[in-house]
């Protein structure tokens, strides 16, 4: 393995760290399954959104940071802290909504986050978590910390304000961000020819005066080393960076909205479903004489197994308590005491 | 947070509440190494709290911003929950309005939605402009809204030592505090002496004791009091509560009072529906109505824009006329 501050992911040469990032991109593909049958069964309940056909980019992605530079999610954003390389027990828990999960039951399945791996939350309003990962890298530069936070967001969200707001604000203090973008061309429904009158989200970094690249997202390679740039540039101090990640999400915007995927042309699918991201890294894994196919079929065996486990682990915590509810609200109560509103 | 040392003096001075803060905010970026302070126009001191400070700590620490209140929030949030302690200058209450999102989904939840793993010691402040020609858009009081959300604590001080205390509480509190400056009584010179030390968030103060009529006092602390005393030379005893905290209110202290006086007023220069004096009134209503010898009264501002048409804007806000005859009108359509 390589040190943690020197982290371009190896072709051929570090074998551990490719079965990493496709066992991770497997995982997230096998937690979307996995949450489906949940959903069906009954065992989670809510709204969830599904990020298979986008796992190479949460993971090159990922694999282009230290363990302890941040994230920012969004509300597509189960993988990304898997591939930050969180514990998927205490995420399943989460969205089973059990005092084990990750944020106790008080987010689910749109506010995971998991600070032991450096996700600082994701958020559901698109967008709004680009503005925390400006912040996250301002302490980072006020504390003198050589982290980076990356922030994941979406085509639909490059088109809100505080997308331009947190962008031109990262660039002008010259902050130690980089703006992942996953175009997966869809806002909910919208495709993106409808939302803006540009092909490439990476084009706008121009107009901030940083740096913008749009790489193939379903290359977990092409990811990771554009990332890898962009987060040494962002180290060195030289500002802030756009990459934008071409992908795909297979499922309709989100397991309860079904009806709004059949809109979608069948051929696009099919097209997309042919430049599967798992399939990709695993052909040229076996290409390159690094893995076998009982080889893959072991990683997928063991996922399936820690994801058995982390369900049954789901299965047997607690709901929170009510009185829960409040001790998450404030660090500092006190001042509550005598307040007129029952509990 | 190391314990900041204060430095109010024992004395006292006379200074306005905006010096006051400007005070503590010295005090805390002095004090303690996470503390900064960013918005637009700081860095001149334009709004006036933040005067001299960039000067003293250098541009890091007073952080000028672009016009960009949605990231200006955000990255305090972003910034609190990443080991900082971000005061933001958001200079004039609606821009509240601008930075909504990041304030009520950001600031005010993170901490909940997260299972705690994080807190978000962000500090904002307002100053709530009104009675100055400015028109609708610079001039709602947008209190209510903040103490309507579940998150955040709400101070509101009036004078000197409440705005040094309140602000050295705010900077040192682990979670989201807004602070509402008024515009009618941020320049009003007062005293700063050593009381200032002991303010604590969430404690109302009984300026001045009565036995009549509780008038409990938001953003209208100075035309409260002078109803009391005009009052009181007709042999009107007139309690006067400064909440002081608007969230969480200190209830206590307000229906002890009431328990007292048996009637209520309760001035906010908010709009009528949803105000801080309807809250003050619907609690107490519900908790000590037999305490009650008269129906509560509230003075706010009726629910019309703000004009800028100079002598129509002055006769909607809560003055000491208004005050006066609600107090009047409680007194009279007592029961006992």
């Amino acid at each position: 393995m390589q040190g943690p501050r020197d982290r371009a992911m190896p072709q051929n040469s570090n074998r551990e760290r490719a079965l990493l990032a496709l066992r991770r991109m497997m995982m997230i593909r096998a937690f979307e399954e996995r949450t489906e049958k949940l959903i069906n069964r009954g065992d989670v309940i809510g709204v969830m959104h599904s990020s298979a056909g986008q796992e190479a980019a949460c993971v090159g992605a990922c694999m282009a940071l230290a363990d302890d530079d941040y994230i920012t999610g969004t509300h597509r954003s189960h993988g990304h802290p898997i591939a930050k390389g969180s514990r998927v027990d205490r995420l399943v828990a989460e969205l089973m909504g059990r005092s084990t999960g990750v944020c106790k039951g008080m987010g689910g399945s749109m506010h995971l986050a998991d600070f032991s791996v450096g996700s600082l939350g994701e958020s559901a309003i698109v967008g709004s978590s680009i503005g925390i990962a400006v912040g996250a890298a301002l302490a980072n530069r006020m504390r003198r910390l050589d982290r980076v936070c990356l922030a994941f967001f979406g085509d639909g969200a490059a088109n809100t304000g505080i997308c331009h707001e947190g962008m031109n604000m990262a660039a002008v203090w010259r902050l130690p961000v980089v703006f992942f973008c996953e175009n997966n061309r869809y806002a909910v429904t919208t495709p993106q020819a409808q939302a803006m009158s540009t092909d490439r989200i990476s084009d706008r970094a121009a107009a901030y005066g940083m740096e913008g690249t749009t790489v193939d997202g379903q290359d977990v390679r092409a990811v990771h080393d554009a990332v890898a740039v962009a987060v040494a540039r962002a180290r060195r101090g030289d500002g802030p960076s756009i990459v934008e990640a071409m992908t795909y999400r297979y499922a309709d915007h989100s397991y309860r909205l079904g009806s709004l995927g059949g809109k979608r042309d069948p051929a696009e699918i099919a097209y997309w479903r042919n430049r599967d991201p798992i399939r990709i890294e695993s052909d040229r894994l076996r290409e390159e004489g690094l893995v076998t196919d009982e080889d893959l079929a072991g990683l997928s065996a063991g996922v399936e197994a820690e994801l058995d486990a982390a369900v049954e682990f789901g299965r047997a915590s607690p709901y929170p308590t009510r009185d829960d509810l409040w001790s998450n609200m404030y660090a500092d109560s006190s001042a509550w005491e005598a307040s007129p509103w029952p509990k | 947070m190391a314990e900041v040392t204060t430095s109010a003096p024992s004395g006292g001075e006379t200074t306005t509440p905006m010096q006051a803060m400007n005070k503590a905010l010295r005090e805390a970026l002095a004090a303690d190494e996470s503390v900064f302070v960013m918005g637009e126009d700081i860095q001149a001191g334009t709004y006036g709290m933040t005067q001299g400070l960039f000067d003293e700590f250098g541009g890091e620490r007073i952080r000028n911003t672009p016009i960009s209140e949605g990231a200006i929030v955000g990255a305090a949030v972003g910034a609190a929950m990443c080991g900082m302690r971000p005061v933001v200058d958001l200079s004039i209450a609606t821009f509240a309005y601008v930075a909504l999102d990041q304030l009520v989904n950001q600031a005010a939840k993170n901490r909940y939605l997260f299972g705690a793993q994080a807190d978000v010691p962000a500090t904002f402040y307002f100053i709530t402009y009104h009675r100055s020609n400015a028109a609708a858009q610079h001039t709602d009081r947008p209190h209510p809204i903040f103490m309507g959300i579940p998150g955040f604590k709400v101070v509101a001080p009036a004078t000197p030592n409440d705005a040094y205390g309140l602000m050295k509480a705010a900077i040192r509190d682990p979670d989201p505090v807004i602070v509402f400056a008024d515009m009618m009584t941020v320049r009003r010179r007062g005293i700063l002496d050593g009381e200032a030390d002991t303010v604590r968030i969430g404690e109302a103060k009984v300026v001045r004791e009565g036995t009549d009529v509780t008038l409990v006092a938001f953003f209208t602390l100075f035309p409260a009091l002078a109803v009391a005393e005009k009052l009181a030379k007709e042999g009107i005893s007139v309690e006067v509560i400064d909440p002081r905290t608007l969230a969480p209110l200190d209830m206590a202290t307000i229906l002890r009072s009431v328990g007292k006086t048996g009637r209520l007023v309760a001035a906010d220069i908010a709009y009528d529906a949803c105000s801080a004096a309807s809250e003050v009134i619907a609690s107490v209503t519900e908790r000590a109505f037999s305490s009650l010898r008269a129906a509560p009264r509230r003075v706010c501002t009726p629910m019309v824009h703000v004009p800028f048409c100079p002598p129509h804007e002055k006769q909607l806000f809560p003055d000491e006329a208004r005050i006066e005859e609600a107090v009047r009108a409680v007194l009279n359509n007592s029961k006992v």
